[in-house]
């Protein structure tokens, strides 16, 4: 069975470093995986998603609508946007963190309100204000291991082997605090 | 066992040119084609590898490497083919010498791009043979195959890649470089020297060629025939080859691993064997079209889309009518991207907003100046072609017509092919403004070195370009530096240059904000002085929010302390707490 996740949010928020500890892990499980990201002009505070599959033979490295088993996102809107990717049961984990997109800033549009409700009458969410909780440790910049903590609770690697591979991914004089976030959110 | 590694499809390409024996490569960035010379730069030791200021260049310094003897590729995008397309038509005529490679990568669905071209068209129109892989394991072992046909053939190749796979990661083994001997250099101006008498000859030369490879293909490993059930036969190749495996398990599949010429008996016989026979290519039928000018029966384009990406879910919706089960996509705003907090393009477009003039734009970050609430940008076709476009606008209108335009291009930009038509203005007694956005690096693609930063692909210092300099020798009387910030000098020389009858220059030299890792300083808003006037919002700085009451809040983490907004706050409410390195 091959398993599908997403990371979405807002370029510069560190999806392609999550999305290398997410490779890292299926290669380390001695699974085959594909990965798939935006690079380029999207990149510029765009909306940004990674795609992730794993499992004994991987064919096409994007995850398509319906076919998600997690997905993790790093901003609520990104969150609303991409949760018809879930399968039926799937997990979202969401960061609970607003980053207003140009349209809202010039009053053309409006930022949904009550976003994780509206995602909990379909979905199976799993909320944290990661960013919050990063700054508790002293870093801000570290909130996407914890939301990925929590998303290693959906998913089926130990954790000595998240840890091996964060080490091995993360600059080295992070180490520390990347596992600290991981673990804050692995208990969340 | 080999080492097995996760790599980015444009890292694999590296790895394989690597592992082929190339000696030289030259290169434009362009997205998504870039990312191969930035890994090729680590194999240095073993070969040379260069940015170009444009892919004719790149193309043309392959071409001397491949006649001297050596393994050579140029890399590009789409579009940079087409500034190439001149070396490419006729380096078709002459053949190689040393195997010669372009990697051309396609963006379907443009997702960084400003059209969505088919390269195998251009391919198919100069004659020259394409592999097009479907992942990063293939696409290092194609490179290998690319180079091999190309000696055996005496024939160019194009590597076709498309975002998806130049952008997705796989399982790559690695394997040794091997080592290939330097071909001897021979003089032979019938092969060479492209005039008329000669290419006469060279072009029934390629013809014959192209018919060997063309009857090659059919037995070549890569063109694999995969038979399954017989109901439905597909006939397909690259990226869409994974969506056909994850959306029709069971069907027989004839992959093209050559996407020029075809294997005319291959998909005879292929199609003689299904059922109901399917072509599934993304972008243009370039391979329905001849399969059915054989008077092959297939079902393609009539079900099919010529624009944007394929996925499985919609190929199985349009051979078996099977809907995926999954909610409705929710109603949200788009987040389109924008110029990051403290860029310093957004204070020069908000001076020109200011002055409400038009500007010719061109490729790069500055595009986005088109967009509310900067709205400056009327027009952007290619590269350079601001100024050349502002030019002609001119002539066609008269110089008053012109006095509340300017022509925005970056730094990269300017030298790639922006140069040739400043020199155009000068010649032509235009009088024109030209905005060189100067922030010294190629940004959009990921801060690649250029003639005008000081240093090589390799790392190594070299002469730097003075710009403004270049634009004197052309002949440009009126060149003014003005930093980016410096919002009241900038629009005071922006009239004076604009109400001159003669061409003028203004470069704004600031660096990406991107590139400047010295301590930022640290701005605050006041929400007690604040007037609600929405003066520091016009620019549209993402680091910007207006709380609820109408006053405005920074959002420290993303703000790099640029200081457009405290320069526009006649209120004092947005003060500089702590002061940066900038």
């Amino acid at each position: 069975m091959t398993k599908n996740i997403m990371i979405v949010g807002v370029g510069g928020q560190g999806t392609l470093l999550t999305s290398r500890i997410l490779g890292g892990l299926a290669l380390e499980g001695g699974y085959d995986v594909k990965l798939s990201e935006v690079h380029g002009m999207a990149q510029r505070g765009g909306s940004v998603v990674t795609f992730v599959r794993y499992g004994d033979k991987v064919a096409e490295p994007i995850v398509e609508e319906g076919w998600a088993d997690v997905i993790i996102a790093f901003e609520r809107l990104e969150a609303l946007r991409y949760a018809h990717y879930l399968k039926k049961n799937g997990a979202l984990i969401v960061n609970d963190w607003r980053i207003d997109p140009m349209p809202v800033v010039i009053g053309a549009a409006k930022y949904p309100e009550n976003i994780l409700d509206t995602l909990r009458e379909n979905y199976k969410v799993y909320t944290v204000n990661a960013t919050e909780e990063a700054k508790k440790l002293g870093n801000s910049r570290v909130f996407n291991m914890i939301v990925l903590g929590i998303a290693a609770q959906h998913m089926d690697f130990d954790k000595e082997t998240w840890y091996a591979v964060i080490e091995k991914t993360v600059p080295p004089k992070t180490i520390d605090i990347n596992k600290k976030a991981f673990e804050t959110g692995y208990q969340l | 066992m080999a080492e097995k590694m996760i790599m980015l499809g444009n890292a694999a390409i590296a790895r394989g040119a690597y592992e082929a024996g190339v000696k030289v490569s030259s290169a434009y960035p362009g997205t998504p084609s870039t990312e191969i010379s930035e890994n090729l730069v680590q194999y240095k030791e073993d070969l040379y590898c260069e940015w170009a200021p444009n892919e004719k260049v790149a193309v043309e310094a392959a071409i001397g490497a491949s006649i001297s003897g050596v393994r050579a590729m140029a890399c590009m995008k789409h579009v940079g083919l087409n500034v190439a397309s001149d070396p490419l038509y006729t380096v078709s005529y002459m053949g190689v010498n040393g195997g010669l490679v372009l990697v051309v990568a396609d963006d379907p669905g443009l997702y960084s791009s400003q059209n969505e071209q088919d390269t195998r068209m251009i391919a198919r129109a100069a004659g020259v043979p394409v592999l097009e892989p479907s992942d990063s394991a293939e696409a290092k072992e194609f490179m290998k195959t690319a180079f091999e046909l190309s000696e055996k053939f005496d024939r160019p190749f194009i590597l076709r890649t498309t975002t998806r796979l130049a952008h997705s990661q796989g399982l790559v083994e690695l394997n040794e470089r091997e080592q290939v001997p330097d071909k001897l250099y021979e003089k032979n101006i019938a092969k060479n020297v492209m005039m008329p008498g000669y290419a006469k000859l060279r072009h029934i030369e390629i013809e014959k060629r192209n018919n060997e490879l063309s009857e090659a293909a059919n037995t070549l490993s890569i063109n694999k025939v995969e038979m399954n059930d017989t109901k439905i036969g597909v006939i397909t190749s690259g990226i869409p080859y994974e969506y056909v495996k994850e959306a029709l398990p069971d069907a027989s599949v004839l992959k093209l691993g050559m996407v020029n010429p075809l294997p005319k008996e291959l998909i005879k016989d292929f199609a003689s064997k299904v059922e109901k026979l399917y072509i599934v290519e993304e972008l243009e039928p370039v391979i329905e079209e001849q399969v059915k000018s054989w008077g092959i029966m297939a079902v393609g384009k009539e079900i099919f889309t010529i624009q944007g990406e394929y996925s499985a879910n919609m190929i199985r919706k349009a051979i078996l009518g099977e809907d995926v089960a999954c909610n409705a996509p929710a109603q949200v705003p788009g987040r389109p991207p924008i110029l990051c907090p403290g860029c310093p393009h957004r204070s020069v477009y908000h001076v020109l907003n200011k002055l409400k003039f038009h500007a010719a734009g061109d490729i790069g970050c500055y595009t986005l100046g088109a967009v509310a609430p900067l709205s400056v940008v009327d027009s952007c076709i290619c590269m350079g072609s601001s100024i050349s476009s502002l030019h002609g606008m001119e002539k066609a209108k008269g110089k008053d017509y012109i006095k509340n335009w300017v022509a925005v291009i970056g730094d990269s930009t300017f030298l790639h092919t922006g140069i040739n038509s400043l020199m155009n203005m000068v010649y032509n007694h235009a009088t024109g403004t030209v905005m060189i956005l100067d922030n010294s690096t190629t940004a959009m693609t990921g801060h690649q070195d250029h003639a005008a930063t000081g240093k090589t692909l390799q790392g190594e210092d070299t002469n730097a370009i003075d710009i403004p300099n270049l634009c004197r020798a052309i002949g440009v009387k009126n060149v003014v530096e003005v930093n980016a910030f410096d919002i009241e000098r900038l629009e005071k020389v922006i009239k004076e240059e604009t109400a001159k009858d003669e061409v003028s220059v203004i470069i704004t030299k600031s660096p990406c904000v991107l590139l400047d890792k010295s301590k930022k300083p640290v701005y605050i808003a006041h929400e007690d002085k604040c007037k609600k006037c929405g003066m520091c919002m016009k620019p549209g700085c993402p680091a910007m929010t207006k709380n609820e009451d109408g006053t405005i809040r920074i959002d420290d983490t993303m703000c790099t302390g640029c200081g457009l907004c405290e320069s526009l706050c006649k209120f004092n409410a947005i003060e500089l707490v702590k002061a940066g390195d900038r």
